[in-house]
C-alpha cells in the first residue's frame, strides 16, 4: 500500500456518502469511499423467495442485533425505548428504508424564532432547495406537485404510487373530516427510470426491492459515481480517525476484507456513517490532542439524539383492501404539521399511510392484538383481518435534548473489537403529547373511512430507522460541531455529511434532506477548494 | 421441574420431548379446518418446515417450549404434549397472559411456516408462489378524490 495520501476519503457508502462521493467526482480528485458492508445482490432480497415474511425477523431484520451479521456492529439500545434499526452495506439504510422521500418544511429551520425551542438552523430552505430537486433527479422521485402543505414545485419526474383500494379509503376518511392528505413523494420509481424498472407492487419494500424500483443508493448513485472514478472499497470498517501535529485529520485505520488492520492517509476526510456510527467513529478517535474524541471540543458529539417518536393505528375494513400487495407507502397527511398551541404541545407530526401487511404479518399482528385467536375460532378470525387491514403511522417530529445521546459501550464491541456504541434516551412530554394527539386522530380518520375495528400501538418500539442530532451544526463552536457548511470547527480538514449534522428533526423522514445537504456541503467544498481549510 | 429441564437438557437440538410440545402448540394454535378444507400447523409438511426453520432461534425457542410446559404443569398437573386438545386451550391462555414475549416466539414461528404453505396460500386466493419476480397489481384508485385537497389554499408555515 503507498503512503501517498489520496485525497478524499469518504466513510460509509449509505445515503450521504454515495451522494457526496458523485458530487465531488466532477473535481477529478482521488476519491477512496470504506465501507463496512458488501455489495448487495437484488436476487439474495427475501421477495425472490417463499419465506420471505420470515425473513424480516432474521437476516433482513430492520436491527442489527437481531441480523447480527459480519457487517453488522452491535448497539446497545437498552437504555432506551425506541430501538435502532440500520442495515450495513453498500446502499447502507436505503437498502432497506420505505423510500417515502418527503422535504422539510420553511418553518423546520426555524424552530427557536417560529416556537421557541431547541435552535435554528445555520442554513435556510431556500439554501436547500437545489440540491433538494438535483437529489430528487438522481434517486428519481413519483409524487405530484400542487401540495397546499408544502411550497410549490414545477413538477415531479414520475406520477404518483397507485392509490389502491386501501389509499382510496384512507383519503376518503381524511375527506371526510376536511383534514389534509396528498399522494407522497416516493424514491419509488412507478415507470423505468435511469436504467432502473418500475414498481411491480411487490410489497417487499422494507426488506429490499429485488426489481430495483426503489431508489437505494447502491442502484442510483453509486453506480454513476463508480463508473467516473471514485474507488468503493467494501467490507472495510474504519477503527478511528488519526491526527498530525497540527490537529488536522491524517487518514483512518481501519480493518480490511481479511480483518487486517491498515492504515489509509487522506487530505480530507469526510464523516457519512449515520447518527450513530459517526459519533462513534468520533468517540472512538482519541488523542493527546483530541482527549475526549475528535472534533469534540463543544462536548456535544453523540448528544442531541433525536429519532422520530412513531405511533401506529390500524384499521380492520369489511372489504377487501391492498393486503400484501403494492408499497407500503403511498398518501400522507400534513394536517397537524405546523404548531397550533391549542394542542397542548409545539411542533407536529406527519401521517403516512402504510398499505397493507403480508399473510405472516396479518397473522402475527391479529395475535399480538389478541384478534386472532388459538383453537377452532383462528381460520375465521384470520380471515376477518387477512387484506382487510390498513394502517396510519404518526411520524413525531423530536426536539433535541443533550440526555439523549450516543456513547461508547464500555464493555461491548464489534467483531473487530472495536467499541460499539450505546443509546440512552427518553420520551420528552411534548412527544408523549403528540403520540396521544396523533393516535386519537388516527382513530378518528379510520374510523371515518369506514374501519369496523381500530387498534394502536404507541410508541411504536423498533422505530430507531431515523438517526439525527449527534454532531450538530451551527455557528457557535462552543454549540455546535461542525460550521454552516458541514466543516467541523476543530478538524479543519473533517467534514460530516449525515444525518448527525441536523439541528432539529422535523417532522417527516429525513432521508431526502441528509441527502440534499450532502449534495450542498459538496458544493461548498468546490466553491471553496482553493481555501478549504482557511 | 419441567420434563426438559429433567432431561439436563444441553440446549442445541430439539430434543424429542421439545418436539412433541412444539407439535402440540403449532395444533393447538392452528388445528385443521374443515369448513375451508386446511390442514392444522401440525400437518407432516408444514411441522417438517417449522422444525427447519426453528434452528434459526433455537436458543429462544428452548426457553420459550420450556416456559410452555412449566405452565402446563402449572396449572394442569401434566406436561403441555401430555394434555387432551380442549385442555391445551386454557393453559395456553395462562401462557399468552403471563408470558407474552415467549407466546411470541412459539406464534411467529408457526404461522411464518403455516401461511406460506401452497394449500394455505391457495385456500386464501393468492398464488402460491414468491413476490418476485411477477409482481402485483394494485389499481389506481380514484384521484378525483383529490379535488377537494386541491382548493385548499396553501397552508404551511413562512418562517422569517
Ligand atoms: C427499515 C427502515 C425504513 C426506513 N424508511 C425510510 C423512509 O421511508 N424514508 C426516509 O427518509 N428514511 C427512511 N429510513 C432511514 C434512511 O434509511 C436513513 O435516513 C438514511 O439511509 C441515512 O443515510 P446515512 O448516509 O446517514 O446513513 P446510512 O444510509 O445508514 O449509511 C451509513 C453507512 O456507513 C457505514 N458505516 C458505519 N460505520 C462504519 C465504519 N466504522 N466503517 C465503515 N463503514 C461504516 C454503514 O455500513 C452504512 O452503509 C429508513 C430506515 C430503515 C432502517
Ligand atoms: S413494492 Fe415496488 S418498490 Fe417496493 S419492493 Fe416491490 S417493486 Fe420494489
Amino acid at each position: 500500500m503507498t503512503d501517498e495520501p489520496i485525497d478524499v476519503l469518504i466513510i460509509g457508502a449509505g445515503a450521504s456518502g454515495a451522494a457526496i462521493a458523485w458530487s465531488l467526482v466532477e473535481t477529478r480528485m482521488r476519491i477512496v469511499c470504506l465501507e463496512q458492508g458488501g455489495n448487495m445482490n437484488p436476487l439474495d432480497y427475501p421477495s425472490a423467495g417463499r419465506d420471505w415474511e420470515a425473513r424480516t425477523s432474521s437476516d433482513f431484520s430492520i436491527s442489527p442485533n437481531a441480523r447480527n451479521l459480519p457487517s453488522d456492529y452491535p448497539v446497545n439500545d437498552n437504555d432506551s425505548p425506541i430501538k435502532v434499526a440500520n442495515f450495513n452495506a453498500v446502499g447502507g439504510s436505503t437498502i432497506l428504508y420505505a423510500g417515502q422521500f418527503p422535504r422539510f418544511h420553511p418553518s423546520d429551520f426555524r424552530v427557536r424564532s417560529l416556537d421557541d425551542v431547541a435552535d435554528d438552523w445555520p442554513i435556510d430552505f431556500a439554501t436547500l432547495e437545489p440540491f433538494y430537486a438535483q437529489n430528487d433527479h438522481m434517486m428519481g422521485v413519483a409524487g405530484l406537485a400542487g401540495d397546499p402543505a408544502n411550497p410549490p414545485r414545477p413538477s415531479i419526474d414520475m406520477p404518483p404510487l397507485p392509490l389502491g383500494k386501501a389509499g382510496q379509503a384512507v383519503a376518503k376518511g381524511f375527506n371526510s373530516l376536511g383534514w389534509h392528505w396528498w399522494p407522497s413523494d416516493c424514491a419509488i420509481a412507478t415507470r423505468p427510470f435511469d436504467g432502473r424498472e418500475r414498481c411491480v407492487n411487490l410489497g417487499t419494500c422494507v426488506s429490499g426491492c429485488a426489481q430495483g424500483a426503489k431508489a437505494s443508493t447502491d442502484i442510483t448513485y453509486w453506480p454513476h459515481a463508480r463508473r467516473r472514478g471514485v474507488e468503493l472499497r467494501t467490507h472495510c470498517r474504519v477503527r478511528e480517525i488519526t491526527v498530525d501535529d497540527q490537529g488536522m485529520a491524517s487518514g483512518v485505520i481501519y480493518f480490511d476484507s481479511n480483518g487486517r488492520e491498515q492504515a489509509l492517509k487522506a487530505h480530507v476526510i469526510v464523516l457519512a456513517c449515520n447518527g450513530i456510527g459517526t459519533p462513534r467513529i468520533l468517540l472512538n478517535s482519541k488523542s493527546t490532542t483530541f482527549p475526549d474524541g475528535l472534533a469534540n471540543s463543544s462536548g456535544l458529539v453523540g448528544k442531541n439524539l433525536m429519532f422520530h417518536p412513531y405511533a401506529a393505528v390500524q384499521g380492520v375494513f369489511d372489504e377487501e383492501l391492498d393486503g400484501y400487495r403494492g408499497p407500503h407507502k403511498g398518501i400522507q397527511s400534513q394536517e397537524f404539521y405546523e404548531t397550533d398551541p391549542s394542542r397542548g404541545f409545539v411542533r407536529g407530526y406527519t401521517f403516512e399511510y402504510s398499505r397493507g401487511l403480508g399473510p405472516v404479518g396479518t397473522a402475527v399482528t391479529g395475535l399480538s392484538r389478541n384478534r386472532i385467536r388459538w383453537g377452532e375460532d383462528h381460520h375465521d378470525s384470520y380471515r376477518k383481518l387477512f387484506s382487510r387491514i390498513t394502517s396510519l403511522v404518526a411520524l413525531c417530529e423530536d426536539l433535541p435534548e443533550e440526555h439523549n445521546r450516543v456513547t461508547l459501550d464500555p464493555d461491548l464491541t464489534d467483531s473487530n473489537g472495536i467499541p460499539a456504541p450505546k443509546i440512552s434516551y427518553t420520551f420528552s412530554d411534548n412527544s408523549l403529547k403528540m403520540l396521544e394527539h396523533a393516535v386519537a386522530r388516527g382513530t378518528e380518520v379510520l374510523k371515518a373511512a369506514g374501519a369496523t375495528d381500530t387498534f394502536s400501538i404507541s410508541p411504536i418500539d423498533f422505530s430507531g430507522w431515523h438517526l439525527m442530532g449527534t454532531a450538530r451544526m451551527g455557528t457557535d463552536p462552543a454549540r455546535s460541531v461542525v460550521n454552516e457548511w458541514g466543516r467541523s470547527h476543530d478538524v479543519k480538514n473533517l467534514f460530516i455529511v449525515d444525518g448527525s449534522i441536523f439541528v432539529t428533526s422535523a417532522g417527516v423522514n429525513p432521508t431526502s434532506t441528509i441527502q440534499a445537504l450532502s449534495l450542498y456541503i459538496a458544493d461548498q467544498m468546490k466553491q471553496r477548494l482553493a481555501n478549504l481549510f482557511d | 421441574m419441567n420434563i426438559l429441564q429433567k432431561s439436563g437438557h444441553q440446549f442445541q437440538q430439539l430434543s424429542r420431548e421439545e418436539t412433541a410440545i412444539l407439535h402440540a402448540i403449532a395444533e393447538t394454535v392452528i388445528p385443521a379446518s374443515h369448513q375451508y378444507d386446511l390442514p392444522s400447523a401440525g400437518d407432516a409438511p408444514i411441522f417438517s418446515d417449522i422444525l427447519a426453520t426453528s434452528t434459526k432461534s433455537r436458543s429462544e425457542l428452548h426457553t420459550a417450549l420450556s416456559v410452555l410446559d412449566d405452565v402446563a404443569y402449572q396449572v394442569a398437573g401434566t406436561g403441555f404434549a401430555a394434555l387432551t386438545v380442549t385442555s391445551r386451550l386454557p393453559v395456553g391462555e395462562t401462557f399468552r397472559k403471563n408470558h407474552p414475549q415467549q407466546a411470541m416466539v412459539l406464534e411467529t414461528l408457526i404461522v411464518q411456516c403455516y401461511y406460506r404453505d401452497d394449500r394455505v396460500m391457495r385456500s386464501l386466493g393468492m398464488e402460491a408462489r414468491a413476490p418476485f419476480p411477477k409482481g402485483f397489481v394494485v389499481e389506481q384508485g380514484d384521484w378525483s378524490l383529490l379535488d377537494p385537497v386541491r382548493k385548499r389554499n396553501a397552508f404551511y408555515r413562512p418562517a422569517p
